[in-house]
């Protein structure tokens, strides 16, 4: 198993997707989880949390097809995102890939995958993770 | 006191909307403030004005940040404090608002608020990337999802939850084109028609061209006093008698529901017990439709119809001149044009117009109370003003 990342921020939640690893906070003190991690709950302002992996799979509760887009993905145009619902409850917005624009509905089960990341630093090549249907 | 005063409009401006070829924002700013002063003779900017609040969205356009000090120059007002406020699409919503804590507070008697935005000279992909920047980096930017896509993503959601059509959302852009054409200061002054908008090209599906505001450059400001010596500047001054502002997640994502803002509803919620009116005493209003469903939500979120129903109320012309509310007189977001900073200012603008008698072929007769709603980003600001015939 991986090394536990220590802060809870932002960039730890990218370095967990870049192994492959689905990672929010949980508020020790309200319970409330938290995607990505908060250095300090939104709900009860406390600063203890604990790691906990969150499921793969999820509902999607709505989506777009992107025609146009910022210079950093427009060779990907047209391509689909939408927000899905974890199991849990929480909330994630990302691409929607290997399935037909037509096939999409609100509803569908999804399963989150992770990229395969270029070594350079640039964005949009940071790691990141898309939707695919279950 | 419920409907007493905040502030009081006596002067506003009006750059022209559009492409302003060779033109920086700072030169923009100052044919609006022109246009203020020379409507309000009785005022001496130079002695009487002593702050201004601007919104700016984005120094990424010109290379050129500090927009306070900048404005203050170019409108002749030096050695004000000057002060940029920044809320993305809301940004002079916000300087209207800050506008008004500076006259409420008692430390000043006139002020102006205004708000510029010099885009049409970027390509649309580096103003795409740059009004991408009013939504979250991480979450949202970083998967590539735009600005259009997360309206995008709120129609998708609106048609599932409640049927709206993309046909309804085409009487949107019907309606303010035919508004726009009748405004000689619109980016846009022509009709266009059902088929086109339903033909248009796709942005981010179901969004297409015609659902979508203009890229645009232009300037808006008001001169407010304490409305206790408005009279002394004008026979004909409007008062501000609600405000609301509100926040929420910046990343949409994060929020319950997707087919309304909730900073929208709180900032209007606040507004109306503020200035003691219902929906239903609202003559004009001019809404944030940077996207058609946009206006759609924020019918439902203003009570101007039920949650659900706004599509409906835009499909039956119940918004049109000649409805029941006339909406977006002035062409709107869609055809007046959408200089993101100048947005906010620029409503309150056609509400003074509208107030005053001054709407030419779109006055909306014997307009009493005007309201207007600025929403920044995907909603995570949203600032609600509610004005009265002085």
């Amino acid at each position: 198993m991986a090394e536990q990342p220590q802060a809870f921020n932002i960039e730890q939640f990218y370095k967990s997707i870049k192994q492959k690893r689905l990672m929010g906070g949980k508020c020790l003190k309200c319970g409330k989880i938290h995607l990505p991690p908060r250095p300090l709950c939104d709900n009860c302002l406390s600063t203890e949390f604990e790691w906990i992996e969150l499921p793969k799979t999820g509902e999607l509760l709505t989506y777009t097809i992107i025609h146009v887009a910022p210079i950093q993905f427009q060779n990907m145009v047209p391509y689909a995102v939408g927000i899905i619902q974890l199991e849990n409850g929480v909330k994630v917005p990302g691409m929607i890939k290997d399935v037909p624009f037509n096939k999409i509905k609100i509803g569908m089960p999804l399963k989150i995958e992770f990229e395969e990341t270029s070594q350079t630093q640039k964005w949009p090549q940071w790691p990141r993770y898309y939707f695919k249907p279950v | 006191m419920k409907g007493k005063p905040l502030a009081s409009i006596v002067s506003a401006g009006l750059s022209k909307f559009g492409k302003l070829e060779g033109l920086y924002a700072r030169e923009i700013f100052a044919q609006a403030a022109k246009e203020a002063y020379e409507r309000c003779p009785n005022l001496d900017p130079k002695k009487d004005i002593k702050a201004l609040f601007i919104g700016h969205m984005g120094e990424s356009y010109e290379h050129q940040g500090h927009t306070g000090a900048t404005a203050a120059d170019w409108a002749g007002l030096l050695h004000i404090p000057a002060t940029r406020t920044e809320a993305a699409c809301s940004s002079s919503g916000v300087a209207l608002r800050t506008a008004i804590y500076a006259i409420a507070s008692g430390l000043c008697d006139v002020v102006m608020a205004g708000g510029v935005e010099k885009m049409t000279h970027r390509s649309t992909p580096e103003v795409t990337e740059f009004l991408a920047m009013a939504s979250d980096f991480p979450f949202e930017q970083w998967h590539g999802i735009t600005f259009p896509g997360l309206f995008a993503l709120m129609a998708t959601a609106h048609m599932h939850k409640y049927g709206t059509t993309e046909t309804q959302l085409a009487h949107i852009a019907v309606k303010n084109h035919y508004n726009g054409s009748l405004n000689p200061k619109a980016h846009m002054q022509k009709e266009i028609t059902l088929e086109q908008a339903l033909s248009s090209r796709a942005i981010a599906w179901p969004l297409k061209l015609y659902d979508c505001s203009l890229i645009t450059d232009g300037a808006s400001c008001l001169i407010l006093t304490r409305p206790e010596i408005a009279k002394k500047y004008t026979d004909t001054p409007v008062h501000i008698i609600g405000s609301g502002q509100a926040s929420d997640t910046i990343g949409m994502y994060e929020r319950e529901d997707f087919t309304s803002l909730r900073a929208a509803k709180l900032a209007a919620k606040q507004a109306y017990e503020m200035a003691g009116v219902k929906p239903e005493d609202i003559d004009v209003a001019e809404v944030h439709d940077c996207f058609t469903i946009a206006e759609i939500i924020a019918y439902e979120d203003l009570g101007f119809c039920k949650s659900g129903e706004g599509g409906r109320l835009a499909e039956n012309g119940e918004t049109t001149l000649k409805g029941r509310i006339p909406v977006n007189t002035s062409g709107g977001l869609k055809a007046k044009g959408h200089p993101v900073g100048a947005t906010g200012t620029a409503q309150a603008y056609e509400i003074y117009l509208q107030l005053t008698e001054q709407a030419d072929k779109r006055q909306v007769n014997g307009a009493e109370i005007g309201l207007t709603h600025n929403v920044g980003g995907s909603g995570a600001t949203a600032t609600v003003h509610i004005y009265r015939r002085g």
